[in-house]
């Protein structure tokens, strides 16, 4: 299946010049796509290119205001998604919409006029569990959402398409959310439902995966093509970078390494407990010296929330300490961390690095707006708050109208970068980044690399974590890889084993290394 | 929300053509558009309680002049206007901080019969002797009144806080028991010859009105609006300098937002919660402290009308914004008072249900566009 012939029949879909405007944008302007029966076509582009606008025209959820789509050679206007499904095409968003408390079968057949009245329950679980095994979506009909990993979960959104009878299916960026591991069972389902004959437009701005697992792939900048179904065989990632952003993307990272300074922070035998009360850290033992970037790998999950928590102050441990410059701020409050100049990058920029519905400038000022020049006594100074926001503004190049628009207007590059600004504001002495380039594209990345690296010249103590391996290996000096709450390995970056630490990242083995954690990080 | 399209139903195939109302997600709001849907809202509600009106039989547009009339037609009237608005005001600002921080404060009502029951306990117990001026009694009962509002909003922030009580729950609950609490003192202790009602305060405890005046400046002879207007206008500028100018209310808006993230800058909302709840517990019992000393004079079982549960919708109408707080408490005054004009007096407590219906049903707007299209199958 990897080239058939553009034959009109052999479309699943065909969209011609597509027109969507935003208020102050064209999200799409003049756009053609075309899906072939069969194939997984990858539709490419920076946050903001007009990828997913495209999808949802295609989905019925936004009307275009010009432009023609044609669904399995009929034309096509559909009205809402509704409309879609019943021509045999669903979208899969980022963003789950399942209810928690219900069961996988209750799910998929919620909002279905099918079961009108008594559920046979028993039924449709045979039903969807056979539905689900025959496209190798393993997920037990009976549990319950929220007892599902997203991974599960998301298997969930796929097959309420399929039970729709979709057999054309949008992914809106689906790795996502996903672990590694999670992204490649992923891909092996979708292989297998290709295979079946579904036809899959597969949304992402993650080339590596692209290549991986498109046939054909579309590549958007700016709300145009710049790249029509070029077969991905015929292509490379360094080529595909490049139309994506417009520009040549060096893909390895210019890392100059300063001799290490004094130690600024050190954690001994540090244990903290999770969620759900479970121990969720083992015994870290760790130091990192000013000027120095330490990249904690792993895979999700083994501790990496709770040790971003605990070091800064967000997080009580149950035993062990933690200073930053000599004072203790283990089993302290988020406060004493920010006193001692300990920044974060969280993992969630939404939810908890960001307030969505305060201004650009009130997000700038989280940190500082207790100190002078921004504060006097117990009143801010709105003046000094508005040229504070628009220096960072400028300075970082935070892409919004004005410091008054609501942060959640940012796009997702943009939001990071107004994160990134008001923690080096602060002038951490320890910068905390967990997953800081997760769902931004290559721009962005390069941009959030290039920033915490400046961050470390200027003698801050950097820790990374990161789900991303090849992230860790060409930002950080040392690699430290956690496994189920212990640190069972330690490297130098330069010499590091990516085969060994891939295998401590899943519990294969524990490493001499692991033992003096607490050796001095000389690169 | 989700990302499906809402309330949108599926076109059924082969229909004659004809135009469909669809609803798009909005991504940017612009600025004139809450103020344009809370006015058409408005708009809305008096059109639809004017077709209520209609077929039981009235004249709507001869009622709502009515209406007008009866509250601001004359000067007098409008005084009336004012002396039922100020504890809206100041119970409206009490609910639009809390709310401000995603506190539910239920229990303004409750915080203003507390407030109430301690301004009065200054001149009841008596914390001063008869005859003390005015200059002393008064900011007496004002402090008494606030820090008897502040730890009775201070119980549901506290246990909210420490052991996340829901405060809806503990601030509804809190209204029977202020008011019982209230019933106890005026049917016993405080009862003047066992009727439910005290003894006159003194008047050294009666807030000055501007018919005291009337001596100096005839046009005020009869025109009851008292020192607590001028309360209400003070709290409402002071609130806006708190929420909008100050550390502490930059942490009440970014906690309100997005508590996670509030922690994460370094907030301890466990206090905030508290001090919180207090600050509008004050703003509730000052309003009560007002309400006694300005208009009732005395204490006794029925002071309220419920002012702290018609501040719920005051506060919202007004979009948590302390200056709207002040013209939607004024409206509602306004209301309030033409109850007593328009028979039956459930007419204005219906126009103001409507009007909050139609301004919930408003949101919608601001969170999406409405297209119409005209519909090809």
């Amino acid at each position: 299946m990897s080239d058939p012939p553009a034959d009109p029949r052999s479309l699943a879909v065909e969209m011609r010049g597509i027109v969507k405007r935003f208020p102050g944008v064209v999200a799409n302007d003049g756009v053609d796509f075309d899906l072939r029966l069969g194939e997984v076509h990858a539709l490419l582009g920076e946050n903001g290119a007009g990828k997913s606008t495209l999808m949802n025209v295609l989905d019925g959820l936004y009307r275009p205001e010009g432009g023609a789509i044609t669904v399995f050679g009929r034309p096509a206007e559909f009205r809402s998604p509704r409309d879609a499904i019943a021509a045999g095409l669903g979208m899969v968003h980022q963003h789950f919409a399942l209810v928690p408390t219900q069961t996988v079968t209750e799910n998929v057949l919620l909002g279905l006029p099918r079961p009108r009245f008594r559920l046979d329950a028993g039924r449709y679980d045979d039903e969807i569990a056979d539905l689900a095994g025959r496209h190798g979506l393993a997920v037990d009909p009976r549990a319950r959402i929220w007892q599902l990993s997203v991974g599960e979960q998301q298997r969930v959104e796929i097959l309420k398409m399929l039970y729709r009878g979709a057999r054309i299916l949008i992914l809106d960026e689906p790795t996502a959310v996903l672990a590694p591991q999670e992204a490649m069972d992923l891909f092996r389902t979708l292989r297998s439902m290709v295979a079946g004959g579904t036809s899959i437009v597969f949304i992402s701005h993650k080339l590596a995966e692209v290549a991986q697992i498109a046939d054909r792939v579309t590549v958007m900048r700016r709300g145009r093509v710049v790249a029509a179904g070029v077969p991905t065989a015929e292509t490379t990632t360094a080529a595909l970078a490049r139309l994506m952003v417009g520009r040549e993307v060096l893909e390895t990272i210019e890392r100059t390494h300063q001799p290490p300074g004094p130690f600024v922070l050190s954690m001994r035998d540090v244990e903290a407990e999770g969620d759900r009360g479970l121990p969720a850290l083992r015994g870290i033992t760790l130091d990192v010296r000013s000027g120095e970037i330490l990249g904690v790998a792993g895979v999700a999950g083994n501790g990496q929330s709770e040790l971003a928590q605990v070091l800064t102050g967000l997080r009580r441990c149950s035993a062990g300490s933690v200073t930053v410059n000599g004072v203790e701020v283990g089993g302290k409050t988020p406060r004493d961390a920010i006193v001692q100049h300990v920044a974060h990058v969280p993992e969630d920029r939404t939810g908890v690095g960001s307030a969505p519905n305060l201004s650009v400038a009130d997000n700038l000022i989280m940190k500082s707006y207790r100190d002078a020049p921004l504060a006097r006594r117990w009143t801010i100074d709105t003046g000094a708050v508005r040229r504070f926001a628009n220096q960072l503004r400028e300075t970082y190049s935070i892409a919004a109208p004005s410091v008054d628009t609501e942060a959640r207007l940012l796009s997702g590059g943009n939001l990071q970068r107004l994160i990134l600004a008001r923690e080096i504001a602060s002038e951490p002495r320890l910068m905390v980044a967990v997953q800081p380039t997760r769902g931004l594209d290559v721009g962005a990345i390069a941009t959030v690399h290039r920033l915490l690296l400046d961050q470390c010249a200027a003698g801050s103590a950097t820790i990374l974590i990161s789900e991303d391996l090849d992230e860790v290996l060409a930002v950080a000096d040392r690699v430290a890889v956690i496994y189920e709450g212990r640190l069972v390995g330690l490297f130098d970056a330069a010499d590091a084993d990516v085969a060994e630490i891939g295998l401590l990242m899943t519990g294969g083995r524990t490493s001499p290394a692991a033992e003096p954690a607490a050796a001095p990080g000389v690169p | 929300m989700t990302a499906t399209a809402p309330a949108s139903r599926p076109a059924r195939a082969g229909r004659r053509p004809g135009w469909s109302l669809r609803l798009e997600r909005r991504l940017e709001v612009p600025r004139w558009l809450p103020v344009a849907t809370t006015a058409g809202a408005l708009v809305a509600a008096l059109l639809i309680s004017g077709a209520v009106l209609w077929i039981a039989g009235g004249n709507p547009v001869a009622i709502y002049v009515h209406i007008f009339r009866s509250s601001f037609g004359s000067l007098g009237v409008l005084s009336d206007t004012l002396v039922k608005a100020t504890p809206l005001i100041l119970t409206g600002l009490a609910c639009a901080l809390a709310f401000r921080m995603r506190l539910w404060n239920i229990g303004a009502e409750g915080q203003f019969l507390m407030g109430a029951w301690g301004a009065s306990a200054v001149v009841l117990i008596p914390i001063v002797p008869a005859g003390t001026p005015s200059i002393i009694t008064i900011p007496l009962m004002m402090v008494a009144g606030m820090l008897c509002g502040a730890a009775y909003g201070a119980i549901p922030g506290f246990l909210k806080a420490v052991r996340g009580v829901n405060e809806i729950i503990v601030t509804l609950m809190l209204n029977y028991v202020a008011l019982l609490w209230l019933s106890y003192w005026v049917f016993g202790p405080w009862s003047e010859g066992g009727f439910q009602l005290s003894r006159p305060f003194p008047p050294e405890a009666w807030l000055p009105r501007l018919s005291d005046a009337a001596e100096a400046v005839p046009a005020f002879a009869g025109l009851t609006v008292h020192l607590g207007l001028v309360f209400g206008l003070v709290a409402a500028i002071l609130v806006r300098f708190y929420l909008f100018r100050s550390r502490g209310g930059y942490e009440v808006r970014l906690i309100g937002d997005s508590p996670r993230a509030a922690r994460y800058a370094g907030i301890d909302v466990a206090r905030k919660t508290i001090v919180v709840f207090a600050i509008s517990g004050a703003l509730a019992g000052l309003a009560g402290m007002s309400e006694v000393a300005g208009v009732v004079h005395r204490l006794q079982q029925v002071i309220s009308p419920g002012y702290g549960f018609t501040a719920i919708i005051v506060a919202y109408i007004a979009k948590l914004h302390p200056y709207g707080v002040v013209v939607a408490a004024i409206a509602f005054g306004a209301l309030i008072l033409a109850g007593r004009e328009i028979q039956p007096s459930g007419i204005p407590a219906m126009i103001q249900g409507i009007i909050l219906f139609s301004l919930i049903a408003s949101e919608v707007l601001l969170r999406y566009r409405i297209r119409l299209e005209r519909r090809v199958d």
